[in-house]
């Protein structure tokens, strides 16, 4: 390397021979002289050009550590994000501000809708029919639906992306209390459930609808069920992934066989049990 | 005043009614960008933007409200991410794109020097870059590495069955949170875009003034015949003072 550039003479034009850029002009002196010296003395002569040459290939080491920092996190994520679940917990429980609750795994609910807005549908306009194959088709206002049988569950709320809300209550009519009033046919195995948005749709089998803990939900945490959260009636399949619980409730068909609902066109599953479906294994919501 | 070195008319400027239009044209000078390089980064401008806007649709809870349409947004999301190699990859057929690229990959020891000042004093050294600063290099190199991880675990999300349960809450978390940090690099890079007016130019016409080389990027050799370095500097400053009438 010396003996090849030792030849050189003083006046050449810097840069253009890879690896020889640095070196200053007089280059007798040159052997003594470590590689990184003589980079340095190349940055102060004006007249070279110090980005030239190979320098460090920081920014490959750099790319590669963060696609092994990346790996590294796939493997090590899911116990920390535990970790950091129970630890923004504690500190959004005191965070007046609420800025926690958009940290990942800050809490609370993660609005989904398909739709293109949030419907609005109050006292006034809002039914939900029961129809299909039923011996008594009907129609209820939030009214009729509030003068009816209460019950109130305490569950956790599971998402099928992961999220989780501890102990959310909701109240509102038993599925079954509904279809006992209108009185199934015996061809009927399966609801159909349809939404005010115009888009969304569920599916529940007969034997799954008339579980204790399926109710057409009137309230969450004490207070009506809010346009955001599905109001002002929506689903609410307690031991089932929260896309079963389909948001702003409208109608209610009985089918002869299970129709898939929105989400299970896109490969989610139709039984949605918590911690049995969707290639997952969360604790029960109960 | 009006003749800069490089610009093929000394005299033009006197007679030209809109001198500040014609000091944009040829007295700019210093070609910083080729028009690949602008296309580059105006399309991974684009597809950054839209994938981080549809990200923020699908994570803001008020956003998502207003947004609603989570399935084509979450479309639109995963196409805008995968897609934002491939500005980058079609750049390499271009010779001062891979040239800005090794730029970039490549550190010596004045960048060392401008991080160190820029840690401890928090300052922006001119002196010590090149015809990209430290900050600058690593802006592009973890950027470069955060699109990489962010595709990989993004992949993992998307095709849910391919991959069991624990690499998929694993890839949520890392997916989570490297999109806050890069969130928050992105917003750096905007604001000091958004206080370098010539940075700007430079990307948008390809061109910037070369007072601006030489007061932000001292070490940057352009390319362009030198004069001794003293009769620069006696000239300065070359700003886009009025012309005289």
């Amino acid at each position: 390397m010396s003996n090849h550039s030792s030849g050189h003479s003083p006046g050449r034009p810097p840069g253009d021979a890879a690896g020889d850029e640095h070196l200053p002009r007089t280059a007798r002196d040159l052997p003594k002289d470590p590689p990184r010296k003589r980079a340095r003395k190349g940055a102060e002569d004006p007249a070279q050009d110090p980005e030239l040459g190979r320098g460090s290939p920081v920014g490959r080491r750099l790319v590669l550590g963060m696609l092994g920092l990346g790996a590294a996190g796939v493997a090590v994520g899911g116990s920390m994000q535990d970790r950091i679940d129970s630890v923004l917990a504690s500190v959004s429980a005191k965070d007046p501000t609420g800025v926690t609750g958009l940290l990942p795994g800050g809490g609370g609910f993660r609005f989904y809708s398909v739709s293109e807005s949030i419907p609005h549908r109050g006292e006034d306009d809002y039914r939900l029919t029961i129809g299909g194959l039923v011996d008594r088709p009907v129609s209820y206002r939030l009214a009729d639906l509030r003068a009816l049988p209460q019950v109130h569950l305490v569950r956790d709320v599971q998402c099928v992306t992961g999220w989780r809300v501890p102990r959310t209550a909701f109240s509102g009519v038993r599925l079954s209390t509904l279809l006992d009033a209108a009185g199934v046919k015996s061809s009927g195995t399966a609801l159909h459930f349809t939404c005010f948005d115009g888009v969304y749709t569920e599916s529940l089998t007969l034997e799954q609808a008339r579980r204790g803990d399926m109710l057409v939900a009137l309230t969450m945490d004490g207070k009506p069920v809010t346009a955001a959260h599905g109001g002002p009636v929506r689903l609410y399949a307690a031991p089932m992934y929260f896309y079963k619980s389909a948001k702003w409730l409208s109608g209610i068909t009985v089918t002869k066989d299970v129709q898939p609902g929105y989400w299970e066109h896109y490969g989610y599953d139709v039984d949605g049990w918590v911690g049995k479906s969707n290639g997952r294994h969360d604790d029960p919501t109960s | 005043m009006t003749s800069t070195d490089g610009s093929e008319s000394p005299t033009a400027a006197m007679t030209t009614p809109r001198p500040e239009r014609r000091w944009r044209r040829d007295e700019t000078g210093v070609r910083r960008f080729t028009r690949a390089e602008k296309w580059v980064h105006r399309s991974f401008t684009v597809l950054m933007g839209v994938c981080v806007f549809t990200a923020a649709c699908l994570y803001l809870p008020e956003l998502a409200e207003i947004v609603g349409r989570r399935r084509l947004i979450v479309t639109v999301h995963e196409w805008s991410g995968i897609l934002l190699p491939v500005p980058v990859v079609l750049g390499l057929l271009s010779r001062a794109y891979r040239a800005d690229l090794r730029r970039l990959g490549r550190y010596f020891p004045h960048d060392g020097k401008w991080l160190g000042t820029a840690l401890r004093l928090r300052r922006r050294e001119p002196t010590l870059a090149g015809k990209f600063n430290a900050g600058q290099k690593l802006n592009a190199n973890f950027v470069a590495g955060a699109v990489l991880v962010m595709i990989g675990t993004g992949l993992i999300m998307w095709f849910p069955r391919l991959t069991p349960l624990v690499w998929r809450t694993g890839a949520t978390f890392v997916h989570d949170w490297l999109a806050l940090l890069l969130a928050a690099v992105i917003t750096g890079h905007v604001y000091f875009a958004a206080s370098d007016p010539e940075a700007r130019r430079g990307l948008r016409t390809g061109y910037v003034p070369r007072w601006w080389v030489r007061s932000q990027h001292v070490l940057w050799r352009t390319g362009e015949p030198e004069q001794p370095a003293t009769e620069h500097s006696a000239r300065e400053p070359e700003r886009p003072a009025p012309e005289p009438e």
